[in-house]
């Protein structure tokens, strides 16, 4: 069963993951990655992790991906065929097409030899045990306790970082700072 | 399943974010291809915490959730403000960050 709740989670990642890089408009783009968030909250609650999963669906394909619609709308993303980069004038051209293809293709697989190639099988690729229960790995008690205890400096940090993000965002969009 | 798929699936999907980034001209294009470098990432790390059966994994997994939503705050501010004065939106035409 979770086999096959995987290979459909997985398929849906990695399909939505080509949608955003090849769909032309923007705004299929910013839907096929909602797509692509919410297969990967699938795979998160197979990897027992539910209140990662919820954030994901919540904060990320419901808060940040309608921050994305709105400004595709405002923007009104322009119709871009996919290469177009690649054939396109300028200093980007056929060489630009090479290095894509020549880098993608060594980044993956460099990153399947260092993940998949080194000594992990020394741990045993199956997992850690797992025992249900209202304070077990992953739940919102767990995370929440690990908050609010060893990573509290984390926390405290990470909403200042929010803050500075919200600042930065009314200052450099605002009417009367970036526009003039 | 093992977890070594789940770290496939993860090295496939940032690698595609990668390309995207290096491919695609429209901003906001490139800003939601950043985000899938950041989830494959993300999904490495669930994937970790669930092999050691320890939680750091998913504190940084928030982590780099918020560090995501303050990068597409950062961004989209910048596309707007780049819409507003006109410019062309795309990352080829705007070689120079100068006003």
């Amino acid at each position: 069963m979770s086999a096959v709740l995987f290979f459909i989670a997985g398929f849906g990642a990695i399909a939505g993951a080509v949608g955003v890089v090849v769909l032309r408009d923007p705004f299929y783009s910013v839907l096929s990655l909602v797509g692509h968030l919410l297969s990967l909250a699938v795979l998160f609650l197979l990897l027992r992790s539910e209140f990662v999963a919820a954030v994901q669906v919540v904060v990320y394909a419901g808060a940040v991906m309608v921050l994305y619609v709105f400004v595709v709308a405002y923007v009104g993303g322009r119709e871009e065929p996919f290469g177009e980069r690649l054939r396109g004038r300028g200093p980007a051209g056929s060489s630009l097409r090479l290095g894509a293809a020549v880098l993608g293709g060594a980044l993956l697989v460099e990153l399947l030899i260092a993940l998949l190639g080194t000594g992990l099988e020394a741990v045993g690729a199956n997992g850690a045990g797992y025992a249900p229960g209202p304070q077990a790995f992953g739940t919102p008690a767990y995370i929440g306790k690990l908050f609010l205890t060893r990573f509290l400096l984390v926390f405290e940090v990470s909403s200042f970082l929010l803050l500075i993000a919200a600042v930065g965002a009314v200052v450099l969009a605002g009417r009367q700072g970036g526009a003039r | 399943m093992t977890i070594n798929w789940y770290l496939a699936v993860s090295a496939i999907v940032f690698t595609l974010g990668a390309v995207g980034v290096m491919v695609r001209r429209n901003p906001l294009v490139v800003l939601l291809c950043l985000e899938l470098m950041l989830n494959g990432a993300n999904l490495a790390l669930i994937a970790f915490s669930r092999m050691w059966g320890n939680g750091d994994g998913q504190i940084l997994a928030l982590v780099v959730m918020t560090v995501a939503a303050c990068e597409v705050c950062i961004g989209l501010g910048l596309i707007v403000a780049i819409y507003r004065r006109r410019l062309p939106i795309d990352v080829d035409e705007l070689r120079e960050l100068q006003g």
